[in-house]
């Protein structure tokens, strides 16, 4: 187990490393001249320029300038934005917001996904199992802006329960709406792969001994059925969590929340090449932390995957 | 909630040869797409405390189905008890509350498959399955559960029980999954155990090692057990007494060495014409004709009757009667009987 977590922590290296790299480099053949743009619409001394270039150190190869700013990672220094804020201080600024929408999303994906598949599939062929498989169905067609869109029309404009857009974006009423526009699509995908694995272990052998020994209906399904039909649905919460953190950014935009996609956004439009390294750089790392961690509690689930 | 006196031994066990389950005229059918299979005809069977009864068929005549129905665990639907009883000491558990049976279950009667590793739950350590019978059914700790585990796995005679008690079924061989399975079985002291082709999957040379087991802790707990089995070589040494079934009905009962020495119908003599022996070496394997009856238009009259050699008119049109059958003298053979319109002339003939 601690040689299996090791392993996946070295192989962590590479892949941190690529991803960074990448981004990295693709900052730079962003349009647009992060130095000129300092000047805004004067005119700018090419001395002045070039002076401002050598000082942020632009004037450099290309990869000494990625060798640099990973040297300085390193050591915790996510370097300074074009208007001279820390970068560090703007992620930690932005991160909490997406990281609690992205939770809170993940919260409502997870019980109401498992519940409702868990209800449909062993109410196999019944109104409620029908039911669900057309509206999950409807949820995983409709683009998510356009429920945005719908949700803003219905519970801001229509029935006045909430405001359109958020105010405060740490207030976790406030952003309960955006978390359910974001989860529906993954909760979606949830419920439909919880009822079909339900409805695959429902019938298995291994059930029909947990009823053979006498133990309760609330027993044989909650401890026997459970454990087994989570498997695969643990396996897709792993991968999604990636998902549903690119698509807070785009829910953010829909709901004005002040999180990464909107930090993102204006660090991209002022090609400030730091700001987003940083932030991908940030991102990259709770990707590989959550899918270890699925990983992890995969091998908990199924005692027949080893770790090798 | 017996209401009959019931004789215990001062363990608190049944007396040997108190009447433990009974089932009577039992149809069980299935809805399926073509129309209704009628799996259970008519199952007539009884097991005393400290009996063996084997329940002897080809695949599909029904042996599982009826076991399923006294369990309690029968796939309903498509599945549906049409008629029958089934009378464990002495009340009818088809009459019973779901919680009624719940509490028979696991505790009174219980159930070993003939699939031990897709019987037992994949995610879930041996251990953990074993004490549950404790902790669900005893109010036990998970500590007290884990113990009891450890000492029903060296009951059963897993080596290093102990050391083991954690791990997972596929972590373990067939034989000892096997044996995982009837410590679960025996957990609660149970008064029947349905065994339902305990020893199929598994390897020959572990089948009798499996089979003695289950023989020996039937016996030390003087349990009525229920073998089921295609396998007539199996059931000679350990069974009392046979049924035998046939589309879903039971064509012949009697005590095993009268049934093997002198079978009293048709199907049965084919049986054990076609079980494997060493004198006959080199001679074609003798085979029953013909293939069981479709379940969904099982044949009028005797249901054998399109395979039976000694078939008449009367038995496409008759359904034979579970006749009792007698010696040649005309004196009742304690438990024999016979489905077939021609018993006497099979069994003397
Ligand atoms: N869940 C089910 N649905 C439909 N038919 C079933 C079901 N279970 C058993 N049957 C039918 O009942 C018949 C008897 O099966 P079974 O009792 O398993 O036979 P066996 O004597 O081999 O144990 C079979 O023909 C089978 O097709
Ligand atoms: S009743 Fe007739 S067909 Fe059926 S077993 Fe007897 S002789 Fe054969
Ligand atoms: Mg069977």
């Amino acid at each position: 187990m601690g040689r299996f977590v090791a392993r996946r922590l070295l192989q962590m290296i590479p892949v941190f490393l690529g991803t960074t790299a990448l981004i990295f480099f693709m900052v730079h053949v962003l349009p647009g001249d992060p130095v000129a743009a300092m000047w805004g619409d004067k005119a700018a001394d090419p001395a002045q320029l070039a002076a401002k270039r050598h000082q942020l150190g632009l004037d450099q190869p290309l990869l000494q300038q990625y060798v640099t700013y990973m040297g300085h990672l390193l050591t915790g220094d996510f370097g300074t934005t074009m208007g001279q804020r820390k970068v560090i201080d703007v992620i930690s600024a932005a991160m909490p917001v997406t990281v609690r929408l992205t939770l809170m999303a993940f919260g409502v994906e997870v019980v109401f996904g498992v519940l409702i598949g868990l209800f449909a599939g062993l109410r196999r062929g019944k109104a409620f199992d029908k039911g669900t498989l057309v509206i999950t169905l409807l949820l995983i067609s409709i683009p998510v802006p356009v429920l945005g869109f719908l949700f803003q029309t219905v519970f801001a404009d229509q029935l006045k329960l909430v405001t359109p857009t958020v105010q405060d974006s740490m207030n976790f009423g406030q952003l309960l709406l955006p978390a359910v526009v974001l989860g529906s699509l993954s909760l979606a995908y949830v419920a439909r792969l919880t009822r079909t694995s339900i409805v695959e272990n429902v019938r298995a052998d291994y059930m029909r001994t947990a009823v053979a020994k006498g133990l309760p209906r609330r027993r044989v399904i909650g401890t026997h059925l459970l454990r087994n039909s989570m498997i695969p649905v643990i396996t897709f919460l792993g991968t999604d969590l990636g998902a549903l953190m690119g698509g807070a950014i785009v829910t953010e935009s829909i709901f004005n929340v002040k999180g990464v996609g909107n930090a993102m956004y204006h660090a991209i439009n002022q090609s400030d090449g730091a700001t987003v390294s940083g932030f991908v750089a940030v991102l990259v790392l709770v990707f590989l932390a959550a899918s270890l961690i699925v990983d992890l509690l995969y091998a908990v689930l199924d005692p027949r995957i080893r770790y090798a | 909630m017996t209401t009959v006196m019931e004789k215990k031994t001062e363990t608190g066990r049944l007396v040997p040869g108190t009447p433990l389950l009974e089932v009577r005229d039992l149809h069980v059918e299935f809805k399926t797409r073509d129309g209704i299979a009628k799996a259970v005809n008519g199952v007539n069977y009884s097991v005393a405390a400290g009996e063996t009864l084997a329940v002897l068929g080809e695949s599909g005549s029904g042996k599982s189905v009826t076991a399923q129905t006294i369990m309690g665990i029968l796939d309903m639907p498509p599945g549906r008890v049409a008629s029958g009883e089934i009378l464990f000491r002495g009340q009818d558990m088809l009459k019973m509350s779901g919680e009624e049976r719940r509490q028979i279950r696991g505790q009174k009667i219980a159930m070993i498959f003939q699939d031990a590793l897709s019987s037992l739950n994949p995610v879930l350590s041996v251990g953990y399955q074993l004490g549950e019978m404790f902790r669900v059914h005893r109010g036990a700790s998970r500590k007290e559960a884990k113990a009891k585990a450890i000492e029903l796995m060296d009951r059963v005679r897993i080596p290093a029980a102990a050391q083991r008690v954690g791990d997972y079924p596929h972590q373990f061989s067939g034989g000892m999954r096997q044996r995982i399975m009837i410590a679960m079985a025996l957990a609660l002291e149970p008064d029947l155990i349905i065994a339902d082709e305990p020893t199929t999957a598994l390897d020959v040379t572990v089948q009798a090692q499996v089979m003695d087991l289950l023989a020996e802790l039937q016996a030390e707990y003087h349990m009525g057990l229920i073998l089921i089995t295609h396998d007539l070589g199996v059931v000679a040494d350990v069974a009392d007494k046979i049924a035998v079934m046939y589309a879903g009905r039971i064509v012949e009962t009697a005590p095993v060495h009268q049934l093997y020495a002198n079978p009293a119908h048709p199907y049965t003599k084919g049986l054990l014409r076609s079980i494997p022996r060493l004198d006959q070496k080199g001679e074609e394997l003798y085979a029953i004709k013909g293939l069981p009856p479709n379940l969904l238009k099982v044949p009028a009259g005797c249901a054998f009757n399109p395979r039976c050699d000694a078939a008449t008119d009367l038995c496409r049109t008759e359904t034979p009667a579970l006749h009792q059958v007698m010696d040649k003298d005309g004196a009742e053979l304690a438990g024999r009987r016979s489905a077939c319109h021609l018993w006497k002339e099979t069994l003397h003939g």
